[in-house]
């Protein structure tokens, strides 16, 4: 089978095709309270209320805000520490996840793990752990248990550039290529592992593995919110209809260091600028703002939700020092992930899915 | 009851499960139309084909992951490593994303490995490992290792039917050497220890195949009366029984086929140096294998694994104290 490294997703009009008006506000707003949730976590950081170190996805925001758009409520997510807008989709709420950040017993994991390492179990997500891309794997098995089944659903993943050079990378390619599994891969590249640069990681693009594997591989514009949905509709669309797996490459750059510590001075100033240029939500706003949409109002309408959630997450409690052993084991009965919000307009007709886990 | 070896045993559980429930898959390296490596699934495949008896590229960390991925969205896989040894390389999957899921996110992992290990057959430093205490020191992750086939049988229902990863420790060297009698259908063994032989002057407690082992070498002990307490649970490991058979014998030993360095044994002998130090009379006396490779050579296997000889003069002296 061919790999499509080439720009395999066509520009505006395919998408559109796919997107309504309100569905494209949705995008934009979605990577609104993505960046400016991180953007408080930070100031919350710098005033000591988020311990340990702080991650974000300043300038990733149209990855995951637009491949989570695409998936239906019966579809299965493993996101990554860059990926918030992905949790948002879902329907986790802004006031957990500042508390998230802020280890209060609100947060999703309320206080178990920290930064982005979480996912709504009711919603359809498994967080990630830090060994990359082990959750690959995860989404595999997913994937694997829903053709065993017979089931119209999909698992999606997310993992960086970094993490095509372990095995786990390579365990699931092969893996989800043997059995033609309804998964869709997505190569986040931003072009740095912590400090390590493309050209230090691999010697030929990623992308062109998927070729060897036997499925499709294609590489998108990570900082197009739309073209990200497209090309992540049309993976699923080819998961649920037989096809077996996709390997997107969203191209992006992480703007900020890896963590709050990481003051990036290994990155060329003229390269972050260059990038800033595109920035995925300048895009989105210009595109909208062309159509008439009143963007400065929805970006007020962000702040303001944003500052409640600050206030209710401030208000929230610490978790019970007697509480940390708990829960180690479960002792009930095992409780399959649940369905998450499905916000894209495609859905509302044929529900699209099946339902949840069994 | 029929008689049934240890590994028919492990065979019937896994049969009956597949029978009773669709969520049960069994998946590993050559089980499918191979049978296994040690014909654990003989046959299966012909009863419930190759998507439920799955024969899986050889990738250990993909056997574990997508298993975890399967459970999660409610299967109940059970995954063979072809040899113990080889969870080295799911370990990764098995320790951090399948044993802290729970903790961390409130997901439940029910998933099964099924762990062939142990030695004595000449298998050498990679087929003959006793990786349990591995796992043990991994929070979030069960282990089970049966010594009888009855036990062999209820460990892995209750395994199957458990709601967190349970890795179950079936040594090779049981395979075909132990027999019993087998209740039928489903039924589960609790996670638990057992007395396999009660005693009043001391008490060996083992786990596995050194239960056999502990029981031949203490059937004749001058007359001694000796307990054989059969641990069959490592995590959770029972400490009422532990400690309620150090009270009642005084004197201990404890046997690993494990290497000795913080083996399931060391965890056991902190325990009771920690909770059952007034009811000791005697060292507690430690018989398991030095902290080498197990070698390949049947001499050199011989002189480090722990067997009836070494376990009785242990006793011996530990009863002359």
């Amino acid at each position: 089978m061919a790999t499509h490294i080439a720009e395999a997703v066509p520009g505006d009009a395919a998408a559109t095709e796919h997107l309504t008006l309100e569905d494209r506000i949705y995008l934009l707003r979605a990577m609104l309270l993505m960046r400016g949730l991180e953007e408080r976590a930070m100031t919350l950081y710098r005033q000591g209320k988020v311990p340990g170190s702080f991650y974000d996805g300043h300038g990733q925001e149209a990855v995951s805000a637009g491949a989570a758009f695409a998936m239906g409520p019966a579809d299965r997510l493993c996101v990554l520490h860059r990926d918030l807008a992905a949790h948002l989709v879902r329907g986790v709420t802004p006031a957990r996840i500042l508390a998230q950040y802020m280890g209060r017993a609100t947060g999703i994991t309320g206080g178990r793990d920290g930064n982005v390492h979480f996912g709504d179990r009711r919603l359809g997500c498994v967080g990630m752990v830090s060994m990359l891309p082990d959750m690959m794997l995860v989404a595999t098995g997913m994937a694997m248990a829903f053709k065993l089944r017979r089931e119209q659903r999909c698992a999606i993943t997310w993992f960086g550039d970094g993490s095509t050079s372990r095995g786990d990378f390579h365990e699931a390619m092969n893996w989800a290529g043997v059995q033609k599994l309804p998964v869709v891969f997505v190569l986040e590249n931003n072009q740095y592992a912590y400090s390590t640069p493309l050209d230090k990681q691999f010697a030929v693009d990623p992308v062109e593995r998927a070729a060897a594997y036997g499925f499709l591989g294609v590489t998108v514009d990570g900082n197009d919110v739309e073209a990200m949905f497209e090309a992540c509709r049309a993976a699923r669309e080819r998961a649920l209809s037989g096809d077996g797996p996709t390997l997107i490459e969203a191209v992006t750059m992480r703007m900020h260091g890896h963590a709050a510590h990481d003051d990036m001075k290994y990155v060329p100033k003229e390269k972050v600028e260059e990038w800033r240029k595109r920035d995925p939500i300048d895009r989105q706003s210009s595109r909208l703002a062309a159509l008439g949409v009143d963007v400065d109002g929805l970006r007020g309408s962000v702040r303001a939700e944003i500052d409640a959630a600050t206030e209710e997450a401030l208000a929230a409690p610490m978790p019970d020092p007697g509480s940390a052993l708990d829960g180690v084991f479960c002792t009930d009965e095992a409780e399959p992930l649940g369905d998450g919000a499905a916000p894209w307009s495609g859905f509302r007709s044929d529900g699209g899915s099946d339902g949840g886990d069994a | 009851m029929p008689t049934l070896t240890y590994l028919q045993a492990i065979s019937a559980a896994l049969r009956d499960e597949l029978r009773a429930d669709e969520r049960v898959i069994v998946m590993g390296e050559d089980i499918g139309v191979f049978g296994g490596a040690f014909k654990v699934t003989d046959g299966f495949v012909d009863e419930f084909g190759g998507e439920r008896v799955m024969d899986t590229p050889l990738a250990e960390s993909a056997i574990i992951g997508t298993a975890i991925g399967a459970a999660v969205v409610g299967m109940r896989p059970v995954c063979e490593m072809q040899f113990a040894d080889f969870i080295s390389c799911g370990f990764d999957q098995l320790v951090n994303v399948a044993g802290k899921m729970h903790y961390r996110q409130g997901l439940a992992v029910p998933l099964v490995v099924r762990l062939p290990s142990g030695g004595g057959f000449s298998g050498g430093p990679f087929h003959s490992q006793n990786p349990e205490s591995w796992f043990m020191h991994a929070p979030g992750i069960k282990v089970v290792a049966p010594s009888t086939a009855e036990d062999a049988k209820g460990l892995l229902h209750a395994a199957i039917h458990d709601p967190n990863p349970v890795c179950y420790m079936e040594h090779k060297h049981l395979y075909r050497r132990v027999k019993g009698e087998v209740r039928e259908g489903v039924f589960e063994t609790p996670f638990e220890a057992r007395v396999a032989r009660p005693g009043s002057d001391m008490v060996v407690i083992a786990y596995g195949a050194m239960v056999g082992v502990a029981l031949e070498a203490t059937s004749d002990l001058d007359g001694a009366s000796v307990e054989v307490l059969d641990l069959r649970s490592l995590v959770p490991l029972d400490e009422e029984a532990i400690l309620d058979s150090v009270a009642r014998c005084s004197k201990v030993v404890i046997v690993d086929e494990a290497n000795q360095c913080c083996a399931a044994g060391a965890h056991v002998a902190a325990l009771i140096a920690e909770k059952g130090f007034e009811h000791l009379d005697g060292p507690v006396v430690r018989v398991a294998t030095p902290d080498v490779p197990i070698p390949f050579s049947p001499p050199l296997e011989q002189a480090v694994l722990p067997n009836v000889e070494r376990v009785r003069e242990a006793c011996l002296e530990l009863l002359e104290y």
